[in-house]
Protein backbone atom coordinates (compact mmCIF):
# COMPACT_ATOMS: atom_id res chain seq x y z
CA UNK A 1 0.00 0.00 0.00
CA UNK A 2 1.24 3.41 -0.32
CA UNK A 3 1.50 6.20 1.92
CA UNK A 4 -1.00 8.88 0.18
CA UNK A 5 0.72 11.67 2.62
CA UNK A 6 4.25 12.31 0.74
CA UNK A 7 6.84 11.28 3.36
CA UNK A 8 8.97 14.07 4.32
CA UNK A 9 11.26 12.96 7.18
CA UNK A 10 11.03 13.88 10.62
CA UNK A 11 12.03 17.59 10.49
CA UNK A 12 8.15 18.22 11.47
CA UNK A 13 8.39 15.71 14.16
CA UNK A 14 11.22 17.28 16.00
CA UNK A 15 10.59 21.23 15.59
CA UNK A 16 7.09 20.15 17.26
CA UNK A 17 8.83 18.56 19.69
CA UNK A 18 11.43 21.24 20.71
CA UNK A 19 8.90 23.83 20.52
CA UNK A 20 6.06 21.84 22.72
CA UNK A 21 8.43 20.46 25.15
CA UNK A 22 6.87 17.48 24.70
CA UNK A 23 7.37 13.71 23.81
CA UNK A 24 4.81 13.45 20.56
CA UNK A 25 7.19 10.36 19.31
CA UNK A 26 5.32 8.36 22.23
CA UNK A 27 1.85 8.76 20.74
CA UNK A 28 1.04 4.92 20.29
CA UNK A 29 -2.77 6.04 18.44
CA UNK A 30 -4.97 5.02 21.41
CA UNK A 31 -7.29 8.29 20.42
CA UNK A 32 -7.95 8.69 24.66
CA UNK A 33 -7.46 12.48 23.27
CA UNK A 34 -9.94 12.40 20.40
CA UNK A 35 -12.61 10.33 22.71
CA UNK A 36 -13.05 13.31 25.05
CA UNK A 37 -12.46 16.61 22.61
CA UNK A 38 -15.36 18.38 22.78
CA UNK A 39 -14.64 20.20 19.15
CA UNK A 40 -14.04 16.63 17.93
CA UNK A 41 -17.73 16.49 15.44
CA UNK A 42 -16.24 20.19 14.08
CA UNK A 43 -12.86 19.38 13.38
CA UNK A 44 -10.91 17.63 9.74
CA UNK A 45 -8.11 15.71 11.89
CA UNK A 46 -8.80 14.62 15.76
CA UNK A 47 -6.16 15.82 17.85
CA UNK A 48 -5.09 11.97 17.32
CA UNK A 49 -4.57 12.10 13.66
CA UNK A 50 -2.69 15.35 14.37
CA UNK A 51 -0.67 13.56 16.07
CA UNK A 52 0.13 10.89 13.56
CA UNK A 53 0.66 13.30 10.71
CA UNK A 54 3.42 15.44 12.69
CA UNK A 55 4.79 11.45 12.95
CA UNK A 56 4.41 11.31 9.20
CA UNK A 57 6.23 14.91 8.28
CA UNK A 58 2.88 16.19 6.30
CA UNK A 59 3.62 19.36 7.19
CA UNK A 60 1.21 21.13 4.98
CA UNK A 61 -2.02 18.98 6.00
CA UNK A 62 -0.88 19.72 9.74
CA UNK A 63 -0.26 23.55 9.43
CA UNK A 64 -3.23 24.17 7.23
CA UNK A 65 -5.51 22.54 8.98
CA UNK A 66 -8.88 23.99 10.81
CA UNK A 67 -8.07 21.59 14.19
CA UNK A 68 -5.42 23.65 15.47
CA UNK A 69 -7.64 26.30 14.97
CA UNK A 70 -10.94 25.06 16.16
CA UNK A 71 -9.11 23.58 19.45
CA UNK A 72 -10.52 25.10 22.19
CA UNK A 73 -7.39 25.03 24.49
CA UNK A 74 -9.97 22.94 27.24
CA UNK A 75 -7.09 20.45 28.25
CA UNK A 76 -8.97 17.42 28.80
CA UNK A 77 -6.63 15.31 26.05
CA UNK A 78 -3.71 16.68 27.88
CA UNK A 79 -5.00 16.04 31.27
CA UNK A 80 -5.81 12.06 29.82
CA UNK A 81 -3.28 11.18 27.22
CA UNK A 82 -1.98 8.20 28.83
CA UNK A 83 1.94 8.33 27.52
CA UNK A 84 1.72 12.24 29.81
CA UNK A 85 1.46 14.04 25.51
CA UNK A 86 0.70 17.64 26.32
CA UNK A 87 -1.53 17.55 23.18
CA UNK A 88 -2.79 21.34 24.06
CA UNK A 89 0.62 22.59 24.00
CA UNK A 90 1.04 20.87 20.57
CA UNK A 91 -1.48 23.09 19.08
CA UNK A 92 -0.16 25.97 20.72
CA UNK A 93 3.52 25.02 19.19
CA UNK A 94 1.46 24.26 15.69
CA UNK A 95 -0.56 27.56 15.54
CA UNK A 96 2.49 29.40 16.02
CA UNK A 97 4.50 28.20 13.62
CA UNK A 98 1.31 27.98 11.07
CA UNK A 99 1.85 32.15 11.89
CA UNK A 100 5.69 32.17 11.46
CA UNK A 101 5.07 30.44 8.05
CA UNK A 102 2.49 31.83 6.82
CA UNK A 103 0.61 29.18 5.81
CA UNK A 104 -2.45 29.75 3.98
CA UNK A 105 -5.50 29.24 6.06
CA UNK A 106 -8.73 27.34 5.40
CA UNK A 107 -10.42 29.20 7.94
CA UNK A 108 -8.57 32.29 9.47
CA UNK A 109 -10.81 33.38 12.04
CA UNK A 110 -9.31 31.62 15.25
CA UNK A 111 -6.31 33.73 14.07
CA UNK A 112 -7.79 37.17 13.55
CA UNK A 113 -9.58 36.59 16.87
CA UNK A 114 -5.98 36.33 18.52
CA UNK A 115 -4.74 39.24 16.57
CA UNK A 116 -7.97 41.84 17.15
CA UNK A 117 -7.80 40.32 21.31
CA UNK A 118 -3.10 40.90 21.57
CA UNK A 119 -3.97 44.37 19.35
CA UNK A 120 -5.99 45.57 22.01
CA UNK A 121 -3.97 44.73 24.95
CA UNK A 122 -0.68 46.57 23.46
CA UNK A 123 -2.97 49.62 23.24
CA UNK A 124 -4.50 49.77 26.46
CA UNK A 125 -2.52 47.09 28.55
CA UNK A 126 -6.11 45.67 29.24
CA UNK A 127 -8.81 44.13 26.71
CA UNK A 128 -10.89 46.85 25.43
CA UNK A 129 -13.90 44.83 24.39
CA UNK A 130 -15.73 46.66 21.93
CA UNK A 131 -12.87 47.85 20.03
CA UNK A 132 -11.25 44.34 20.07
CA UNK A 133 -14.78 42.67 18.92
CA UNK A 134 -14.96 46.10 16.13
CA UNK A 135 -11.68 45.43 14.65
CA UNK A 136 -12.18 41.45 14.71
CA UNK A 137 -15.38 42.01 12.42
CA UNK A 138 -13.73 44.10 10.20
CA UNK A 139 -10.84 42.09 9.60
CA UNK A 140 -12.92 38.63 8.91
CA UNK A 141 -16.28 40.24 7.47
CA UNK A 142 -18.23 38.67 9.61
CA UNK A 143 -20.36 42.16 10.65
CA UNK A 144 -23.43 41.12 11.67
CA UNK A 145 -23.10 38.57 14.06
CA UNK A 146 -24.17 38.50 17.87
CA UNK A 147 -25.12 42.17 17.22
CA UNK A 148 -28.45 41.93 18.35
CA UNK A 149 -26.80 41.10 21.84
CA UNK A 150 -24.94 44.48 21.97
CA UNK A 151 -27.68 47.02 23.31
CA UNK A 152 -28.43 44.42 26.39
CA UNK A 153 -24.74 44.05 27.21
CA UNK A 154 -24.14 47.84 27.44
CA UNK A 155 -26.98 48.44 29.64
CA UNK A 156 -26.04 45.68 31.96
CA UNK A 157 -22.82 47.05 32.15
CA UNK A 158 -20.95 44.16 30.29
CA UNK A 159 -19.74 46.23 27.67
CA UNK A 160 -18.53 49.93 28.02
CA UNK A 161 -17.95 52.74 24.86
CA UNK A 162 -15.16 53.38 26.37
CA UNK A 163 -11.67 51.67 26.60
CA UNK A 164 -10.03 50.87 30.81
CA UNK A 165 -6.72 51.56 30.37
CA UNK A 166 -4.25 50.10 32.86
CA UNK A 167 -1.57 52.64 34.56
CA UNK A 168 0.65 49.69 33.53
CA UNK A 169 0.20 50.30 29.90
CA UNK A 170 3.63 51.24 28.91
CA UNK A 171 5.53 48.01 30.67
CA UNK A 172 2.88 46.03 28.96
CA UNK A 173 4.44 48.03 25.75
CA UNK A 174 7.92 46.91 26.17
CA UNK A 175 6.44 43.58 26.69
CA UNK A 176 5.32 43.29 23.35
CA UNK A 177 8.81 44.64 21.46
CA UNK A 178 10.95 42.07 23.57
CA UNK A 179 8.48 39.47 23.23
CA UNK A 180 8.50 39.67 19.15
CA UNK A 181 12.50 40.02 19.77
CA UNK A 182 12.28 36.83 21.29
CA UNK A 183 10.12 35.01 19.35
CA UNK A 184 12.25 35.97 15.99
CA UNK A 185 15.45 34.33 17.47
CA UNK A 186 16.01 30.66 15.79
CA UNK B 1 -6.88 36.06 55.53
CA UNK B 2 -5.28 38.70 53.09
CA UNK B 3 -4.71 38.39 49.31
CA UNK B 4 -3.72 40.49 46.47
CA UNK B 5 -6.49 40.45 43.80
CA UNK B 6 -5.56 40.00 40.46
CA UNK B 7 -9.84 40.83 38.58
CA UNK B 8 -8.14 40.52 35.31
CA UNK B 9 -9.92 41.72 31.90
CA UNK B 10 -13.40 40.33 31.92
CA UNK B 11 -13.90 41.17 35.45
CA UNK B 12 -13.89 44.66 33.95
CA UNK B 13 -16.94 44.25 31.53
CA UNK B 14 -18.60 40.95 30.28
CA UNK B 15 -18.04 39.97 34.09
CA UNK B 16 -18.78 42.33 35.95
CA UNK B 17 -20.95 40.59 38.43
CA UNK B 18 -18.37 38.07 39.02
CA UNK B 19 -16.08 40.83 40.48
CA UNK B 20 -19.07 42.69 42.81
CA UNK B 21 -20.38 39.19 43.86
CA UNK B 22 -16.78 38.24 44.96
CA UNK B 23 -15.70 41.36 46.51
CA UNK B 24 -19.05 41.54 48.29
CA UNK B 25 -18.49 37.78 49.62
CA UNK B 26 -15.06 38.40 50.66
CA UNK B 27 -15.79 41.30 52.34
CA UNK B 28 -18.70 39.63 54.35
CA UNK B 29 -16.20 36.28 55.00
CA UNK B 30 -13.46 38.41 56.25
CA UNK B 31 -11.11 38.09 53.12
CA UNK B 32 -9.22 41.38 52.90
CA UNK B 33 -8.19 42.14 49.27
CA UNK B 34 -6.05 44.45 47.37
CA UNK B 35 -6.13 44.93 43.72
CA UNK B 36 -2.57 44.73 42.56
CA UNK B 37 -1.47 48.19 41.34
CA UNK B 38 -1.94 48.97 37.51
CA UNK B 39 -2.27 45.13 36.80
CA UNK B 40 -2.55 44.40 32.86
CA UNK B 41 -3.88 41.55 31.06
CA UNK B 42 -2.56 37.85 31.29
CA UNK B 43 -2.76 37.85 27.93
CA UNK B 44 -5.33 34.70 27.87
CA UNK B 45 -5.53 32.16 25.17
CA UNK B 46 -4.74 34.67 22.25
CA UNK B 47 -1.19 34.75 23.98
CA UNK B 48 -0.15 31.36 23.97
CA UNK B 49 -1.48 30.22 20.64
CA UNK B 50 0.25 32.56 18.99
CA UNK B 51 3.28 33.55 21.03
CA UNK B 52 5.47 31.45 23.78
CA UNK B 53 7.57 34.65 25.26
CA UNK B 54 4.11 36.75 25.32
CA UNK B 55 2.35 33.63 27.07
CA UNK B 56 5.21 33.55 29.67
CA UNK B 57 5.57 37.64 29.84
CA UNK B 58 2.20 39.01 30.07
CA UNK B 59 1.70 37.29 33.08
CA UNK B 60 4.93 37.60 34.98
CA UNK B 61 4.92 41.02 34.77
CA UNK B 62 1.60 40.64 37.24
CA UNK B 63 3.27 38.62 39.59
CA UNK B 64 6.32 40.59 40.01
CA UNK B 65 3.90 43.70 40.58
CA UNK B 66 1.94 40.77 43.33
CA UNK B 67 5.65 40.42 44.92
CA UNK B 68 5.77 43.98 45.84
CA UNK B 69 2.51 43.41 48.19
CA UNK B 70 4.44 40.82 49.42
CA UNK B 71 1.14 39.01 49.38
CA UNK B 72 -0.21 35.42 47.83
CA UNK B 73 -2.22 36.67 44.93
CA UNK B 74 -6.45 35.44 44.36
CA UNK B 75 -7.47 34.84 41.23
CA UNK B 76 -11.45 34.88 39.95
CA UNK B 77 -11.39 34.50 36.59
CA UNK B 78 -10.61 30.95 35.78
CA UNK B 79 -8.76 31.54 32.39
CA UNK B 80 -6.54 33.92 34.23
CA UNK B 81 -5.82 31.63 36.93
CA UNK B 82 -5.04 29.05 34.68
CA UNK B 83 -2.05 31.06 32.93
CA UNK B 84 -0.82 32.82 36.06
CA UNK B 85 -0.66 29.30 37.02
CA UNK B 86 1.07 28.09 34.26
CA UNK B 87 3.67 30.76 33.76
CA UNK B 88 4.79 30.05 37.33
CA UNK B 89 4.93 26.26 36.82
CA UNK B 90 6.99 27.17 33.62
CA UNK B 91 9.41 29.60 35.06
CA UNK B 92 9.83 27.28 37.66
CA UNK B 93 10.28 24.04 35.91
CA UNK B 94 11.97 25.28 32.81
CA UNK B 95 15.51 27.34 33.48
CA UNK B 96 15.02 28.60 29.59
CA UNK B 97 11.50 30.38 30.37
CA UNK B 98 12.96 31.61 34.01
CA UNK B 99 15.71 33.49 31.63
CA UNK B 100 13.67 34.78 28.91
CA UNK B 101 11.13 36.05 31.36
CA UNK B 102 13.72 37.56 33.07
CA UNK B 103 14.83 39.22 30.07
CA UNK B 104 11.61 40.43 28.45
CA UNK B 105 10.42 42.02 31.85
CA UNK B 106 13.58 43.04 32.50
CA UNK B 107 13.48 41.79 36.29
CA UNK B 108 13.93 38.31 37.80
CA UNK B 109 11.24 35.94 38.56
CA UNK B 110 11.53 32.93 40.55
CA UNK B 111 7.78 31.53 40.24
CA UNK B 112 7.52 32.27 43.84
CA UNK B 113 4.26 33.32 44.40
CA UNK B 114 1.49 31.79 45.59
CA UNK B 115 -1.80 31.25 43.19
CA UNK B 116 -5.39 30.14 43.99
CA UNK B 117 -8.28 30.46 42.80
CA UNK B 118 -11.34 32.02 44.84
CA UNK B 119 -12.53 28.55 45.25
CA UNK B 120 -9.51 27.45 46.75
CA UNK B 121 -9.35 30.08 49.01
CA UNK B 122 -13.30 29.85 50.44
CA UNK B 123 -12.97 25.93 50.77
CA UNK B 124 -9.34 25.24 51.69
CA UNK B 125 -8.14 28.60 53.27
CA UNK B 126 -11.22 29.75 54.80
CA UNK B 127 -12.74 26.57 55.36
CA UNK B 128 -16.44 25.49 54.87
CA UNK B 129 -17.02 25.71 58.80
CA UNK B 130 -16.81 29.15 58.76
CA UNK B 131 -18.84 29.70 56.12
CA UNK B 132 -21.39 27.84 57.08
CA UNK B 133 -21.25 29.88 60.19
CA UNK B 134 -21.97 33.22 58.38
CA UNK B 135 -25.37 31.49 55.91
CA UNK B 136 -27.90 33.80 57.43
CA UNK B 137 -30.41 32.86 54.66
CA UNK B 138 -29.49 29.01 53.24
CA UNK B 139 -30.99 28.38 50.19
CA UNK B 140 -33.30 25.27 51.40
CA UNK B 141 -34.52 23.57 48.14
CA UNK B 142 -32.39 24.86 45.37
CA UNK B 143 -31.28 22.43 43.06
CA UNK B 144 -27.73 23.01 41.74
CA UNK B 145 -25.61 21.82 38.73
CA UNK B 146 -22.06 22.67 39.63
CA UNK B 147 -20.14 23.27 36.09
CA UNK B 148 -16.51 23.87 36.17
CA UNK B 149 -15.59 23.69 32.46
CA UNK B 150 -12.25 23.29 31.38
CA UNK B 151 -9.42 25.20 33.04
CA UNK B 152 -10.45 25.10 37.02
CA UNK B 153 -8.91 21.66 37.51
CA UNK B 154 -7.09 21.03 34.25
CA UNK B 155 -4.11 20.42 33.53
CA UNK B 156 -3.40 18.71 37.21
CA UNK B 157 0.62 19.21 37.27
CA UNK B 158 -0.40 23.07 36.48
CA UNK B 159 -3.52 23.61 39.06
CA UNK B 160 -4.30 20.82 41.50
CA UNK B 161 -6.53 22.11 43.92
CA UNK B 162 -9.38 19.34 43.50
CA UNK B 163 -9.46 16.28 41.35
CA UNK B 164 -9.31 16.62 37.74
CA UNK B 165 -12.31 14.70 36.38
CA UNK B 166 -14.47 14.92 39.27
CA UNK B 167 -14.03 17.98 41.27
CA UNK B 168 -16.16 18.71 44.22
CA UNK B 169 -15.13 22.19 45.93
CA UNK B 170 -17.89 23.75 44.62
CA UNK B 171 -20.54 21.71 45.25
CA UNK B 172 -19.28 21.42 48.64
CA UNK B 173 -19.70 25.29 49.10
CA UNK B 174 -23.24 25.24 47.54
CA UNK B 175 -23.85 22.48 49.96
CA UNK B 176 -22.72 24.84 52.68
CA UNK B 177 -25.21 27.71 51.21
CA UNK B 178 -28.33 25.11 52.30
CA UNK B 179 -28.81 24.05 48.68
CA UNK B 180 -28.65 20.58 46.84
CA UNK B 181 -25.86 20.10 44.47
CA UNK B 182 -26.46 17.53 41.60
CA UNK B 183 -24.67 14.81 40.49
CA UNK B 184 -24.04 15.36 36.69
CA UNK B 185 -22.14 13.78 34.05
CA UNK B 186 -21.08 17.08 32.25
CA UNK B 187 -19.59 18.86 35.43
CA UNK B 188 -15.48 19.63 33.19
CA UNK B 189 -17.04 19.36 29.62
CA UNK B 190 -15.83 22.20 27.77
CA UNK B 191 -18.28 25.40 26.83
CA UNK B 192 -16.14 26.22 23.82
CA UNK B 193 -14.82 29.08 25.84
CA UNK B 194 -13.06 31.79 23.09
CA UNK B 195 -15.12 29.99 19.97
CA UNK B 196 -17.78 31.47 21.13
CA UNK B 197 -16.37 34.59 19.38
CA UNK B 198 -15.24 33.00 16.03
CA UNK B 199 -17.23 29.89 15.62
CA UNK B 200 -20.52 30.30 17.91
CA UNK B 201 -22.10 27.53 16.29
CA UNK B 202 -20.12 25.49 18.13
CA UNK B 203 -20.52 27.06 21.24
CA UNK B 204 -24.14 27.08 20.77
CA UNK B 205 -23.95 23.20 20.47
CA UNK B 206 -21.68 22.45 23.25
CA UNK B 207 -24.02 24.81 25.65
CA UNK B 208 -27.19 22.81 24.54
CA UNK B 209 -25.42 19.57 25.39
CA UNK B 210 -24.73 20.95 28.99
CA UNK B 211 -27.70 22.97 29.61
CA UNK B 212 -30.35 20.37 28.99
CA UNK B 213 -27.98 17.87 30.35
CA UNK B 214 -28.64 20.30 33.46
CA UNK B 215 -31.68 20.29 32.97
CA UNK B 216 -32.34 16.52 33.16
CA UNK B 217 -30.78 15.54 36.42
CA UNK B 218 -33.23 17.92 37.17
CA UNK B 219 -30.97 21.78 37.94
CA UNK B 220 -32.75 24.86 38.76
CA UNK B 221 -29.57 26.67 37.57
CA UNK B 222 -25.90 25.73 37.19
CA UNK B 223 -22.98 27.57 39.22
CA UNK B 224 -20.50 28.58 37.48
CA UNK B 225 -16.71 30.32 38.32
CA UNK B 226 -15.12 31.32 34.87
CA UNK B 227 -16.42 34.53 32.83
CA UNK B 228 -16.21 32.50 29.78
CA UNK B 229 -18.77 29.20 30.73
CA UNK B 230 -20.91 32.39 32.39
CA UNK B 231 -20.99 34.49 29.18
CA UNK B 232 -21.46 31.00 26.86
CA UNK B 233 -23.96 29.96 28.67
CA UNK B 234 -26.47 32.42 29.63
CA UNK B 235 -26.25 34.55 26.62
CA UNK B 236 -26.29 31.85 24.03
CA UNK B 237 -29.74 30.02 25.59
CA UNK B 238 -32.23 31.26 22.97
CA UNK B 239 -29.23 30.43 19.68
CA UNK B 240 -28.87 27.06 21.14
CA UNK B 241 -32.66 26.45 21.45
CA UNK B 242 -32.87 27.55 18.01
CA UNK B 243 -30.52 25.94 16.77
CA UNK B 244 -30.69 22.56 18.59
CA UNK B 245 -34.12 22.34 20.16
CA UNK B 246 -35.99 23.96 23.05
CA UNK B 247 -35.11 23.73 26.59
CA UNK B 248 -36.54 25.07 29.54
CA UNK B 249 -34.23 28.97 30.35
CA UNK B 250 -31.84 28.41 33.19
CA UNK B 251 -30.42 30.74 34.73
CA UNK B 252 -26.06 30.78 35.24
CA UNK B 253 -24.96 31.96 38.16
CA UNK B 254 -21.47 32.66 39.47
CA UNK B 255 -20.93 30.55 42.35
CA UNK B 256 -19.94 33.74 44.55
CA UNK B 257 -23.38 35.32 43.66
CA UNK B 258 -24.93 32.14 45.14
CA UNK B 259 -23.36 32.09 48.25
CA UNK B 260 -23.71 35.60 48.42
CA UNK B 261 -27.59 35.47 48.97
CA UNK B 262 -26.84 32.46 51.30
CA UNK B 263 -24.65 35.31 52.99
CA UNK B 264 -27.72 37.57 53.26
CA UNK B 265 -26.39 40.37 50.37
CA UNK B 266 -28.93 41.75 48.03
CA UNK B 267 -29.43 40.99 44.45
CA UNK B 268 -28.25 44.21 43.56
CA UNK B 269 -25.18 44.06 45.51
CA UNK B 270 -24.34 40.61 43.75
CA UNK B 271 -25.11 42.03 40.24
CA UNK B 272 -27.50 39.47 39.71
CA UNK B 273 -29.78 41.78 38.33
CA UNK B 274 -27.58 41.73 34.81
CA UNK B 275 -28.60 37.81 34.14
CA UNK B 276 -29.89 37.54 30.89
CA UNK B 277 -32.18 34.53 31.72
CA UNK B 278 -32.94 36.13 35.13
CA UNK B 279 -32.87 34.34 38.43
CA UNK B 280 -35.88 36.57 40.27
CA UNK B 281 -37.92 33.66 39.89
CA UNK B 282 -35.44 31.36 41.76
CA UNK B 283 -35.81 33.28 44.87
CA UNK B 284 -39.34 35.03 44.83
CA UNK B 285 -40.43 32.82 46.94
CA UNK B 286 -38.19 32.85 50.01
CA UNK B 287 -37.62 36.69 49.01
CA UNK B 288 -41.37 36.93 49.95
CA UNK B 289 -40.90 36.33 53.26
CA UNK B 290 -41.91 32.73 53.42
CA UNK B 291 -40.34 29.69 55.29
CA UNK B 292 -38.35 27.61 53.58
CA UNK B 293 -37.87 27.55 49.67
CA UNK B 294 -38.46 25.81 46.66
CA UNK B 295 -36.97 26.39 43.51
CA UNK B 296 -38.60 26.25 40.27
CA UNK B 297 -38.45 23.19 39.58
CA UNK B 298 -38.84 22.11 35.70
S1 LIG C 1 -4.21 10.09 24.00
FE1 LIG C 1 -1.97 10.35 23.76
S2 LIG C 1 -1.19 8.38 23.08
FE2 LIG C 1 -3.42 8.32 22.81
S3 LIG C 1 -3.72 8.96 20.65
FE3 LIG C 1 -3.86 10.81 21.91
S4 LIG C 1 -1.77 11.66 21.93
FE4 LIG C 1 -1.63 9.53 21.22
S1 LIG D 1 -7.31 21.02 24.09
FE1 LIG D 1 -8.01 21.19 21.97
S2 LIG D 1 -7.52 19.19 21.06
FE2 LIG D 1 -7.39 18.93 23.27
S3 LIG D 1 -9.43 18.13 23.84
FE3 LIG D 1 -9.47 20.37 24.09
S4 LIG D 1 -10.27 21.18 22.15
FE4 LIG D 1 -9.62 19.04 21.78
Amino acid sequence: MTNPIPWSGSGLLEEVRQRSGTEVSACFQCHKCSTGCPIGPEMDFLPSQIMRLVHLGAENEVLGSQAIWLCASCEACTTRCPMAIDIAGVMDALRIMAIDRQTVLPDAHGKQFHRSFLGSVRRHGRVYEMGMMATYKLRTFDLLSDVEKIPQMLAQGKLSLLPNRSGGIKGVREIFRRAEEEDRKP
Amino acid sequence: MKYAFFPGCSLESTARSFDISTRAVCRTLGIALVDIPDWTCCGSTPAHATSDSLAVALPVLNLQKARSLGLPVMVACASCYARLRTANHRVSNDPEDLRRAGRITGRPYDGGVEVRHVLDVLVNHLGLDAIRAKVSRPLAGLQVACYYGCLLTRPPEVVAFDDAEHPTCMDELVAAAGAESLDWPFKTECCGASLSMTHSEVASRLSHKLLSMARTAGADCLAVACPLCQVNLDLRQADAAKAHGAFRPTPVLYITQLLGLALGISFKNLGLDALTVGAKNLFAKRDSGAVGFAGGKP
